[in-house]
């Protein structure tokens, strides 16, 4: 919508200004100079903890791409994608689907539940978790034993193979209710008789999907990939409470390495520009989101 | 469509199929924390008992309720005065303003911590609460803002020209007239910041190294790393940990699935 805000006549032009200041302020202060603060340091290298720092160009940079560490960590976050976003998108996907264009009673109830994993904190999702893949009684190893498959049954969260992914489908357990909800409610938005006309013609279910379902969620698929995508790439509490990048790095992130650089080997400058790649990475993903889905949008219409 | 309950059978028997996964850590957890170590020694709610006072969750719960209590309570409030700026007053450089603010709610927190962290050193603030509440409002009003000043600017304009002719100030015309509507916006606000207040973590993990100013959630990750045997007293600490969100939720549905789901981004 069009907002011409007016003024009053005789009203000072920084009466608006007034209102915004305090927020403004600690906004500032508080958020977006240590940004700021951030990036310039990411080009300086401290010669001690407290002394004078040198400029150093891109040389954190360099040093950050020439060492594998903090690749693989960020490997291990694009991998996370896959379970922060892809999982629990198609998944929601399905059973949004499903479920939407039947009236099924008691669906707020479900629909209540499922979204509880999302007001929990990541650091109780990892308790949880960690009970759920513990080697004698989590539940996990208790069904395999039960099954018969006693030699499948191990510790999930000590595997080299096993432990990213374990880590990663409890954030998976985190967002695909969020996802289903989203998609449900996007659902029933499109026209009734949408579906009506194509099954007219005789469309088969999966081409509903595919030509009403689909095109009539993009709104809300470019909120879930956004939200889960930036949430992978950001994750830092859950394998903190998990893992801790255990076993033998297998599933170190990038914002866990971000704390070991700068507050227990005390390199601020390295964690520094390795903060300011991430939050480039991240500027850059929901710029792209942003304008794919602009365009889909109008090409829907 | 009036789908008979035969008709409805596969949709129930895949919803409670759905139903059992989420619960299943829950429960767990649930369940765990109800067991009884010593039979005898303080019936069902010992391990509650003994998280609360052994491991300090009863301190970690004061200083969460705090800091949330107190960042929500100011975050709210400026965002609205922010908001209503942005939405019905001119403001010069807006545009330049706005994407401005809505990079500070995008942007991971790690971009900000490392400076946040030697600031609040030098000022001495580490280890107080106050380098969590500070900069937590700093954070939570930039998604304020923007959440306010949209739902402000989808009220229409009639609204404020009417109470003005009527005689009332700029400050009024918010109080009186625009809040009371904007009553549902600003509760979503209020209860989606405190919950992720309550949740924060690595802010938490950075500021804080006395052991008796600890929130909740770092309560837990320490206390996991020293009693990660005994289940049962961990199953309890976390119940406390979530359970005042998971009552907030209960009561707040509405408020949290609105909020959620209009990409509001997990802090």
């Amino acid at each position: 919508m069009q907002n011409k805000a007016k003024r009053y006549p005789g009203e000072s032009k920084w009466k608006g200004l007034l209102y915004l200041l305090p927020a403004l302020l600690l906004y500032l202060i508080f958020t977006f100079l240590p940004i700021l603060e951030t990036i310039r340091s990411s080009f300086f290298q401290a010669e001690s903890l407290y002394g004078a720092r040198s400029f150093v160009w891109f040389q954190n940079y360099i040093k950050l791409f020439q060492t594998s560490q903090f690749l693989s960590a960020l490997r291990n976050n694009f991998v996370f994608i896959f379970f922060y976003s892809f999982l629990p998108i198609s998944f929601g996907l399905f059973l949004a689907s499903f479920l939407a264009r039947v009236r099924v009673p008691g669906m707020r109830l479900f629909r209540t539940l499922y979204f509880i994993p999302q007001v929990l904190s990541m650091v109780v999702v990892g308790v949880m978790w960690r009970w759920m893949y513990d080697p004698n009684i989590g539940p996990i190893n208790v069904f395999l034993r039960w099954l018969g498959l006693e030699q499948f049954a191990q510790a999930w969260l000590g595997s080299f193979t096993f432990a990213l992914p374990a880590v990663g489908m409890a954030a998976a357990w985190v967002q695909y209710g969020f996802c289903m909800v989203l998609f449900l409610s996007g659902i029933q938005r499109i026209p009734e008789e949408l579906y009506e006309a194509t099954s007219l013609d005789g469309a088969n279910a999966f081409r509903q999907f595919w030509h009403v379902t689909l095109p009539g969620l993009i709104p809300e698929l470019s909120v879930a990939l956004m939200t889960t995508i930036i949430a992978a790439l950001r994750v830092f509490d859950l394998v903190f409470a998990m893992t801790k990048g255990a076993p033998g790095g297998s599933t170190e992130v990038t914002g866990l390495l971000i704390y070991r650089w700068a507050f227990e080997l005390n390199n601020h400058s390295y964690a520094a520009t390795m903060a300011t790649v991430l939050t480039l990475i991240i500027l850059l993903i929901s710029l792209v989101i942003r304008r794919v889905f602009k365009q889909s949008e109008k090409g829907a219409l | 469509m009036k789908p008979t309950f035969r008709k409805l059978i596969p949709h129930y028997l895949l919803l409670c199929l759905v139903l059992f996964f989420v619960l299943l850590p829950l429960w767990g957890m649930l369940s765990k924390a109800f067991e009884n170590p010593d039979p005898g020694s303080f019936g069902a709610l010992a391990n509650f008992k003994r998280a609360w006072t052994v491991g300090k969750f009863g301190l970690f719960f004061k200083n969460s309720i705090i800091v949330a209590l107190i960042v929500t309570a100011i975050s709210v409030l400026l965002s609205i005065l922010s908001g209503y700026a942005f939405g019905k007053l001119s403001v010069s450089g807006k545009s330049l303003l706005l994407p401005l603010i809505l990079l500070g709610y995008m942007v991971p927190f790690d971009a900000a911590i490392i400076p946040l962290y030697n600031w609040m050193r030098s000022l001495g603030l580490t280890d107080t609460l106050w380098a969590l509440i500070l900069p937590q409002i700093g954070l939570s009003v930039s998604f304020g803002t923007l959440w306010m000043s949209s739902y402000f600017e989808s009220l229409p304009d009639e609204l404020v020209d009417q109470a003005t002719i009527d005689g009332c100030s700029r400050w009024q015309v918010l109080w009186k007239v625009l809040m009371p509507i904007a009553r549902p916006a600003s509760s979503t606000l209020i209860v989606l910041i405190f919950m992720w207040t309550w949740n924060e973590f690595l802010l938490a993990l950075v500021m804080i190294q006395k052991e008796s100013l600890r929130t909740l959630p770092v309560g837990l990750a320490f206390f996991q790393g020293r009693y990660s045997a005994n289940i049962p007293l961990m199953a309890a600490g976390a119940i406390i940990v979530a359970l005042p969100t998971l009552l907030l939720y209960i009561f707040f549905q509405k408020q949290f699935l609105q909020g959620l789901s209009s990409g509001a981004i997990k802090g």
